[in-house]
């Protein structure tokens, strides 16, 4: 009896204590440089939104994928505001995980967010995420080198071109190599690369049936190039070099060209944090037999789960977090080269941007050029660019990228690895109930 | 004489070897959690450095580090005292009671530790989620103690076995009951060995990440979790990294050089008999 008065008594105080307490939602969201600045800004959020509090989960992005995936998969409903990419949006839209964000308000400008990032969100005509940043891919180069050997980077080189001049300013006796490319097995590291360049060469993943294409010509052309550029001309060890590698290697002066995230050009251009901020120049994504798909698109997006208990809250949270207030408010407090790009047009028309940042027009020009609903030459049944937007690509997609790992170290040939991960891919679908 | 001075010289060198492999990734954290971000990535890696605390500084203004070793500390001492409390009648009964089965069970206890926790990752999700136990520090200290049990009934049951049973069987015959024969005799002459077992157990449970980061959010998080938030694919931020390393292991680090004359007392305990 003493129990249960003290127990109803706990109740009431905890009733009366929510009633004052502002309304809590929990973020979940990758610790990219992008995001730590959101998180330091929550204090201006709170202000501006009295009464509602956020709790932060900052992971690391393999991390809170699993994390996040139980959770929803679950409806634990541990989370308010969730980080995903542009992977998971479709797929999750469609199981019915995420909230429907219809009705955005007038002064949030829907128009403004670059077309191709708002259709990676969109399913069935509804936004289901609201994009944080975006970044594609292109061409870094190394403008001294290339003027030492007499080279001029084309406006839209090719692969051919690249091979042509990686084979000039290779210089492995003073540690300089021709290129560097991602060689890490993994569906979001070397895959995010080969997919596109499976594309240029007129490759795909799946045809129209979902039956998988790895070991077709497109697709072994594509990988003997890459491998034989990258034994000739890359550095040693590449299997092992991923983004943050090459980054690493890129700023330390030891590639002449690095084809690869838009988002590395903040970093690289920053004297603080590269050797080669001053002899740094841009380019499209290389092209080989076909535009289409040679420059990938990803985004970072803030989606709220349908098993959050407070939407409207959320709501709030991630339409500040991706407005024009927010990009401008980061400029202001944290310096322009700060603000996420890639997201809206009016980050790339503002004058304080466009000085801070002389990479912005290349990487507006390659988001804007990125086709993430129409990827490849032949058609296919999927959407995204460097990856295929259903939930077996990861497993798929990783396995592919360890057989191409295995070739580029020497351990077999292209032709065994992608047979290998042919009929791996294969078992899978069949597994899945594609056919 | 000679041959044997040189054989001890070369034992005491080997051992100083051992230990300094075993340190030097410790060691290495820790140098360069005092290193700005441009000299931890720098190669060759730079030995003398003017030493900064800006890693240190970042890492406490994005995270609340008080919080998170507090819930460190509380699900490791919590989830080890009830490991304690579950696993010592369990190896008394098969230490002094045993039945044919005892041997099959202990085996069994084992064999569960070497099932993946991601296999039984979703059963669990599904079960705190309906008990309300997800993000709470009572939700990782069962987890906790269930994920140690086998280890300290084991560890409990070989210490326990070593006692003679005529000590027991004579105090039974003063009339002690089981409670004070367990009390006031078996716990003081197996102290060390409870004390070594539950120092494993709160180490073991401090550095778990997979069950801490999968079953927390904000409220109950441990450093493991503090951790996780620091490691990154986009960009190297080494020093920071090992800063926030070197703040999680301090704690334990420190635990472990206090106790450890306790610890390797208790795991030799009853070797040399």
């Amino acid at each position: 009896m003493r129990l249960h008065h003290g127990l109803s008594l706990f109740g009431m105080l905890a009733l009366a204590s929510a009633s004052v307490q502002a309304e809590t939602i929990t973020v979940a969201t990758v610790n990219n440089n992008d995001m730590i600045v959101m998180q330091s800004l929550t204090d201006a959020f709170e202000k501006s939104h009295p009464d509602i509090k956020v709790n932060w989960v900052v992971l690391e992005e393999n991390v809170l994928r699993q994390r996040l995936t139980t959770d929803i998969a679950t409806n634990g409903g541990q989370y308010d505001v969730m980080t995903i990419g542009n992977y998971e949006v479709p797929i999750w839209a469609r199981q019915n995980w995420l909230e429907p964000l219809n009705d955005l308000p007038a002064n949030y400008r829907v128009d403004d967010l670059l077309k191709p990032v708002r259709d990676a969100l969109t399913v069935n005509d509804t936004l289901y995420a609201l994009p944080f940043y975006a970044e594609s891919s292109m061409t870094y180069y190394r403008t001294d080198l290339f003027d030492k050997a007499g080279i001029r980077m084309s406006e839209h080189p090719t692969w051919d071109e690249v091979r042509g001049w990686a084979e000039k300013i290779n210089d492995p006796q003073n540690e300089v190599y021709g290129i560097c490319l991602r060689g890490k097995p993994g569906w979001g590291e070397n895959m995010a690369f080969l997919s596109t360049l499976v594309n240029t060469y007129g490759g795909r993943w799946f045809d129209t049936d979902w039956h998988p294409e790895i070991n077709s010509r497109a697709w072994q052309d594509a990988v003997s190039f890459y491998v034989d550029l990258m034994n000739q001309y890359g550095p040693p060890g590449a299997s092992s070099n991923g983004y943050n590698e090459n980054q690493a290697l890129f700023a330390s002066g030891k590639c002449g060209m690095w084809v690869d995230s838009t988002a590395a050009a903040g970093r690289l251009f920053n004297p603080q944090e590269s050797q080669v901020a001053d002899k740094l120049g841009f380019a499209p994504a290389p092209v080989a037999k076909t535009p289409k798909g040679a420059n990938w698109l990803w985004s970072w997006n803030l989606a709220i789960p349908a098993s959050s208990d407070a939407k409207d809250a959320a709501r709030q949270f991630v339409t500040w977090a991706t407005s024009e207030e927010y990009v401008d408010l980061v400029g202001k407090d944290k310096g322009w080269t700060s603000v996420p790009p890639g997201t809206r047009t009016s980050t790339y028309d503002n004058k304080q941007y466009q000085q801070a940042a002389p990479f912005a027009s290349f990487v507006l020009n390659a988001i804007e050029s990125a086709t993430p609903n129409d990827p490849t030459q032949p058609p296919v049944p999927y959407t995204g660019v460097q990856f295929v937007s259903i939930p077996e690509f990861q497993s798929i997609g990783t396995q592919t990228g360890q057989m191409i790992a295995a070739a580029l170290s020497g351990q077999r040939s292209v032709k065994d690895a992608l047979d290998e991960a042919q009929r791996s891919a294969e078992r899978t679908m069949r597994q899945a109930g594609y056919y | 004489m000679y041959t044997s001075l040189s054989r001890k010289l070369l034992l005491t060198l080997l051992a100083w070897l051992i230990a300094l492999i075993i340190f030097f990734p410790i060691f290495w954290m820790i140098l360069t959690s005092f290193k700005t971000e441009f000299e931890a990535i720098s190669t060759p890696p730079t030995l003398f450095f003017e030493p900064t605390l800006a890693g240190y500084r970042e890492v406490m203004a994005r995270a609340d580090y008080n919080t998170f070793a507090f819930n460190s500390f509380a699900v490791s001492v919590g989830s080890t005292l009830l490991a304690l409390l579950v696993g010592l009648p369990a190896a008394y009964s098969m230490a002094f009671l045993p039945t044919k089965r005892t041997r099959g069970t202990l085996l069994w206890m084992l064999s569960t530790k070497m099932l993946p926790p991601v296999g039984v990752l979703m059963p669990i999700y599904l079960i705190f989620r309906d008990l309300g136990l997800l993000d709470s520090l009572t939700g990782l200290i069962v987890i906790y103690m269930l994920m140690n049990l086998p280890i300290v009934v084991w560890m409990l049951y070989t210490f326990f076995r070593d006692v003679p049973r005529e000590i027991l069987e004579a105090a039974r015959m003063d009339g002690a009951g089981t409670l004070q024969e367990v009390l006031y005799l078996l716990v003081p002459l197996t102290l060390p060995g409870i004390a070594s077992t539950g120092l494993l157990s709160v180490i073991l449970s401090w550095n778990e990440a997979f069950w801490s980061i999968n079953l927390t959010t904000s409220d109950a998080a441990p450093l493991t979790a503090f951790i996780a938030s620091f490691s990154s694919p986009e960009g190297l931020f080494w020093a920071r990294l090992s800063a926030a390393s070197t703040m999680a292991v301090a704690p334990i680090l420190l635990f472990g050089w206090m106790t450890q004359k306790q610890m390797v007392r208790g795991l030799t305990f009853g070797a040399v008999k």
